[in-house]
């Protein structure tokens, strides 16, 4: 075994909407500097299981152990859910997540945006957080709209913009919920460069995403969802150039 | 100039009741009208049925009975209660309610009702994704709170709050009824006393309407603080 811990571990993850089990038992590992592309049909889970991460949505079994460090969890009445808060939020810290609508607060400015989980989450000193925000913008190429509230930015700005956000945490590792689904797809690329520009860095990122030219180049892993289970993972040589299953195969044929 | 036969200084006092009045119920019905609506939307099924019960109670009773029974069946209770107290255990306490403090509660607790309904509208009206990036990273629900949800809440809430306290206002004119020397009060005696209503009525109307004219001002300030980032439209 490795003596640094794994940025994020997974194990036998389901979750059920009522008697509508969507997940039905989900591993995964990242190491660092992994990037793993989730795709699969709309349906397949891979959202639910991307928001099972964070806790966004609680998982009903599984296991979660982020750096190490293994989330605890209690039954109650509404179901299961995390035994103590305080670990949730110290975990929801260090996985950023970039969602597909992108979110920004609406009611501040894009460098308030990217300045506020630092101070007031990671308790960054102030003038420290601005400094680190204004380099965070000039890197996703949007410095000269530091003052500019969300609805003045178009949506490939508010993602890259949403991307400094999540880097400001300096997070173990970034959570992708389709980043670039939303977007006109003239916008698309711009937000795809930043991305390949952190994987290169090395980065560790778990991607929902439907580009598949992006889950080929930049993933060191690729994972196809189908109705809550792994059909396939590997390496996206694999997966993707010579996918075994029926159904992946279909998937990735050209729809028209 | 209008001649107010003397009655004009007791008239001012009587605005001053008004403003008093209706500040403090306004103060108090706005922190009822959060605790309402967070008990509304709690998962608690008794902070639920309680926060339910309140608002039904409250909006469904004229707001003249409710005043009534506060003011009358408050003083009964309480003497019930002292007078228990000196037979049982032979302690001599007298309250007489405060028709002043009771009027901010009755009013307070009215309003606080309605307050609830337009907080808990316009928490809801508050977009998830705003508050699911809060989760994400890695607020405490308390943080979130003061920085995301409420922030984003009150541009809802503002004009139905603004709404609420204008009728308000004009609520607190009922207090007469239980001994409290308001503007309207002061004005109904000089008119009876001097046979001229107009001579009092029509300045009283102009005290309100210019009440009711700077809180419009003052509360179009306040949305425009917490339109910020919503652009001219809404």
């Amino acid at each position: 075994m490795a003596d640094t811990p794994l940025p994020l571990e997974v194990r036998n993850l389901t979750k059920r909407f009522g008697d509508n089990e969507v997940l039905k038992g989900l591993s995964l590992q990242a190491h660092q500097g992994d990037v793993i592309s989730m795709i699969g049909a709309s349906g397949s889970g891979k959202s639910t299981f991307l928001r099972c991460m964070n806790l966004l949505e609680q998982p009903n079994e599984g296991e979660l152990i982020v750096h190490g460090e293994s989330v605890r969890f209690k039954e109650t009445r509404h179901g299961r859910e995390p035994a103590d808060w305080q670990q949730v939020v110290r975990m929801r810290a260090k996985l950023s997540m970039v969602f597909q609508s992108f979110n920004l607060w609406a009611h501040m400015t894009l460098l308030e945006n990217v300045i506020e989980a630092p101070i007031h989450v990671l308790k960054q000193p102030r003038k420290e957080a601005i400094e680190q925000g204004r380099a965070l913008l000039d890197r996703v190429g949007l410095l000269e709209r530091a003052d500019y509230y969300p609805a003045q930015m178009s949506g490939g700005q508010q993602q890259r913009g949403a991307i400094a956000r999540a880097l400001a945490m300096d997070p173990e590792v970034m959570l992708f919920d389709e980043p670039t689904s939303a977007l006109d797809p003239e916008l698309v690329g711009d937000v795809l460069k930043v991305m390949r520009d952190l994987a290169k860095e090395g980065r560790t990122m778990i991607v929902v995403t439907h580009e598949m030219a992006f889950a080929k180049d930049v993933s060191s892993q690729v994972i196809y969802l189908h109705q809550g289970l792994v059909e396939e993972a590997g390496p996206p040589a694999e997966v993707l150039g010579n996918p075994s299953s029926e159904r992946l195969k279909q998937f990735l044929a050209p729809k028209h | 100039m209008i001649d107010l036969h003397g009655y004009g200084p007791r008239l001012l006092e009587g605005a001053l009741v008004t403003i008093e009045l209706g500040v403090l119920s306004l103060i108090l019905a706005i922190i009822l009208g959060l605790l309402t609506a967070s008990a509304k939307m709690s998962r608690n099924r008794l902070l639920h049925g309680i926060g339910t019960l309140y608002t039904t109670i409250i909006r469904g009773v004229p707001d003249l009975v409710l005043m009534l029974l506060l003011f009358y069946g408050g003083q009964i209770g309480i003497n019930q209660v002292t007078d228990l107290l000196y037979y049982q255990f032979d302690i001599d306490i007298f309250i007489n309610i405060n028709a002043f403090v009771a009027g901010v509660v009755t009013i307070g607790l009215i309003f606080g009702a309605y307050m609830g309904e337009t907080f808990r509208g316009a928490f809801l009206a508050v977009d998830n994704g705003q508050i699911e990036a809060a989760r994400a990273y890695g607020m405490t629900e308390r943080l979130m709170l003061r920085r995301i949800r409420f922030p984003l809440m009150m541009r809802h809430a503002l004009p139905g709050l603004s709404n609420n306290w204008m009728v308000m206002l004009k609520t607190t004119a009922l207090v007469s009824i239980i001994g409290l020397v308001d503007m309207v009060r002061v004005a109904e005696e000089a008119a009876k006393a001097t046979h001229e209503p107009f001579t009092f009525m029509v300045p009283v109307a102009i005290i309100y309407l210019l009440i009711a004219s700077v809180s419009e001002w003052f509360f179009s300030r306040l949305q425009k603080r917490y339109n910020v980032g919503f652009g001219e439209a809404e």
